[in-house]
């Protein structure tokens, strides 16, 4: 019974891992740059749904209010670091979103202070087979509005005149300048819409997990092993590694122990990525 | 060439007698001697070679853990130790204390050496920011394992054996400074030595075209491990010492701290400008004096500042200061400049 606990929480976890993931892949497709600092968005996107906890306010409304407050960050930071770096190598831009990553870190640390928060949602718990599977029905909750906003983005993109420019400018650049597509404008908007995207998911994880200023770093990491493994635009792929990796997390929690579960997910990164390596060796090609 | 045996044997006197001339800075001169190691280091590959790399935190930790294991462990149960948190119960003789340093750094030298080669292998053969990445995840990993391990302090951390009373109050950090200062010199040794064979431009070429590299004949792999095992051999050496001035090892904040360190060396190679001798020196020290300054009079921003300095660095600055030195006097490092054809040049910009 304890395997289909680990299972069920490892796929609703998955899911919010997908959302974050999909994010970055939306980025990186779009304008090449890896943001170090998706995971202290996210946190960031949770102490939003948090506040509105402190003050009486149900926190699950903090999924309508921390995407659109986040999507104006993710302009600013858009306006006043990533332009910068759009078209440059992309080591300066992994120290540049780094050099974020830690600032926002450290500003989060001085506004909310360093404790583990959690924002209470009293959606009670759902027993499954006997009593023997327990879910909180915040972990479903989360999970279903992911999808919700993962649908309606796809949509967005396929429908809508600044989704097809995206599209376009993620195919190619230079091609849609031409065609009069304002690529900075499409730029801007994609970072905003990865930042309104990392808001949702943070509410999220306010009200099923805990945050804290520290914890950014892990969810950059696990939402890039995402995409590799899933490869850029593959979105049936990002959703299924996003379960496949939520699913060996609460394993390795179990068989390994809490203390090692954040260390287990920057190991499989290595390890996913050594072997890819070796795998495409053999026909003398090469990550890049 | 003349001019600099003068300018070495002058550097070498000042850094003799730095520690007589600011005794009150013994500590933070050893540090510098550090970070000037770590960044210099990290430039054989993040600089000459183009791998960037966010993962030699990882030497530096391991060396700082098992200079410190070997340390206690040639003399004391390691277990009983580290639960005691080091306490007045075991005591190094002088001796004692010597022996274990000088066996401990050999194996903080070696081992990580060995480590490089091995990882070094497979992760050698990724390219680009998938290294980075790699590399980064790398780092912290090794953090939050080594932060559940029993046998060294698991989360409370590790206390490394205290300086024996040799008589004077002094010598501890005399010890401590001129054996920091004798690394940083084979460092700087060894590296002005590989940076004169074709090894370095092997090294460049791997920079600025590998596929090409490759195509003439040259076995890239072989000399990016090397490269690498060059830059872990020091890291392991630095972090051993580092682990005897702080006192104290604690696996996230002080060895695999991928937020102090393993940032600091990037970023001091970068304001140096990478892929140069001089440069990661300069940039340490730079750096290390802005650091101080910063950590004393803005205590608690200094994260913030860290932040903003990062991204200002990598923006407007990314040549580095030897890169703007280059850019502005070009005849002084030994660059034959026509003076109509760069005037043209600046034109065209």
């Amino acid at each position: 019974m304890i395997s289909v606990q680990a299972c069920l929480d490892g796929i609703l976890l998955g899911i919010l891992f997908a959302l974050i993931a999909y994010g970055m892949a939306l980025q990186w497709g779009v304008m090449n740059i890896i943001n170090i600092a998706q995971g202290d968005l996210v946190i960031l996107g949770g102490y939003i749904a948090y506040f509105m906890y402190l003050y009486g306010i149900h926190p699950a409304w903090g999924v309508i209010v921390a995407p659109v407050i986040m999507y104006f960050v993710g302009i600013a930071i858009y306006k006043l670091v990533i332009n910068k770096v759009v078209d440059r190598d992309l080591f300066i831009s992994i120290l540049a979103t780094f050099g974020i990553s830690i600032l926002f870190m450290q500003l989060m640390n001085f506004a909310f202070g360093a404790d583990v928060v959690l924002a209470n949602s009293d959606y009670g718990t759902t027993m499954l087979f006997n009593n023997n599977v327990v879910l909180p029905n915040s972990k479903i909750f989360s999970a279903f509005i992911s999808i919700l906003f993962a649908i309606c983005l796809v949509i967005y993109m396929k429908k809508s005149k600044l989704g097809r420019a995206i599209r376009a400018t993620a195919q190619n650049a230079r091609a849609a300048k031409i065609l009069g597509v304002d690529t900075e404008k499409v730029y801007a908007a994609t970072f905003g819409i990865n930042a309104a995207l990392c808001g949702v998911a943070g509410a999220l994880i306010s009200i099923t997990f805990t945050i804290h200023p520290y914890m950014g770093l892990p969810y950059t990491i696990r939402s890039f092993m995402i995409v590799i493994v899933a490869g850029l635009g593959n979105l049936p792929g990002v959703a299924m590694s996003g379960m496949g990796l939520g699913v060996f997390e609460e394993f390795a929690d179990y068989i390994l122990g809490t203390e090692f579960r954040i260390g287990s997910v920057f190991l499989l990164l290595v390890l996913i990525l050594i072997y890819r390596r070796f795998k495409l060796s053999r026909k003398r090609e090469y990550l890049k | 060439m003349k001019n600099n045996l003068i300018l070495y044997i002058g550097i070498l006197i000042l850094g003799i007698a730095a520690p007589f001339i600011f005794p009150a800075f013994k500590v933070q001169l050893s540090i510098l001697c550090v970070l000037i190691v770590l960044a210099t280091t990290w430039n054989i590959q993040g600089g000459e070679m183009g791998y960037n790399s966010f993962g030699n935190i990882l030497f530096y930790g391991l060396g700082m853990y098992l200079c410190a294991s070997v340390q206690v462990g040639m003399f004391f149960p390691l277990a009983e130790w580290t639960e005691s948190g080091g306490e007045k119960t075991f005591v190094h003789t002088p001796a004692q204390f010597f022996q274990g340093m000088a066996v401990g750094l050999i194996v903080a030298a070696v081992v990580p050496t060995i480590v490089a080669g091995l990882i070094g292998y497979s992760i050698l053969g990724l390219r680009g920011h998938y290294f980075a990445i790699c590399t980064l995840g790398l780092g912290v990993a090794a953090g939050e394992i080594s932060g559940g391990i029993e046998i060294i302090g698991a989360g409370q951390g590790f206390t490394t054996p205290p300086f024996p009373d040799v008589g004077s109050l002094d010598s501890r950090g005399e010890f401590f400074y001129f054996l920091s200062f004798f690394v940083l010199v084979l460092t700087f040794v060894t590296v002005r030595s590989i940076y004169t064979t074709r090894f370095k431009l092997i090294l460049n070429a791997i920079r600025d075209n590998e596929d090409k590299a490759e195509a003439m004949g040259i076995e890239t792999m072989k000399y990016k491990i090397i490269g690498w095992m060059i830059s872990a051999f020091f890291c392991g050496l630095a972090g051993g010492i580092m682990g005897g001035l702080v006192g104290y090892i604690d696996s996230t904040d002080v060895a695999f701290d991928g937020r102090e360190m393993g940032v600091f060396m990037v970023l001091m190679a970068i304001l140096g400008g990478k892929g140069t001798l001089w440069g990661p020196i300069i940039g340490a020290t730079v750096f290390h004096i802005f650091k101080e300054g910063f950590w004393t009079f803005f205590l608690g921003w200094q994260y913030v500042a860290l932040g903003v300095l990062i991204v200002v660095i990598v923006i407007y600055f990314p040549e580095g200061i030897m890169g703007w030195l280059r850019e502005k006097y070009p005849e002084r490092f030994g660059e034959v400049v026509d003076e109509k054809d760069r005037k043209a040049q600046v034109e065209l910009k």
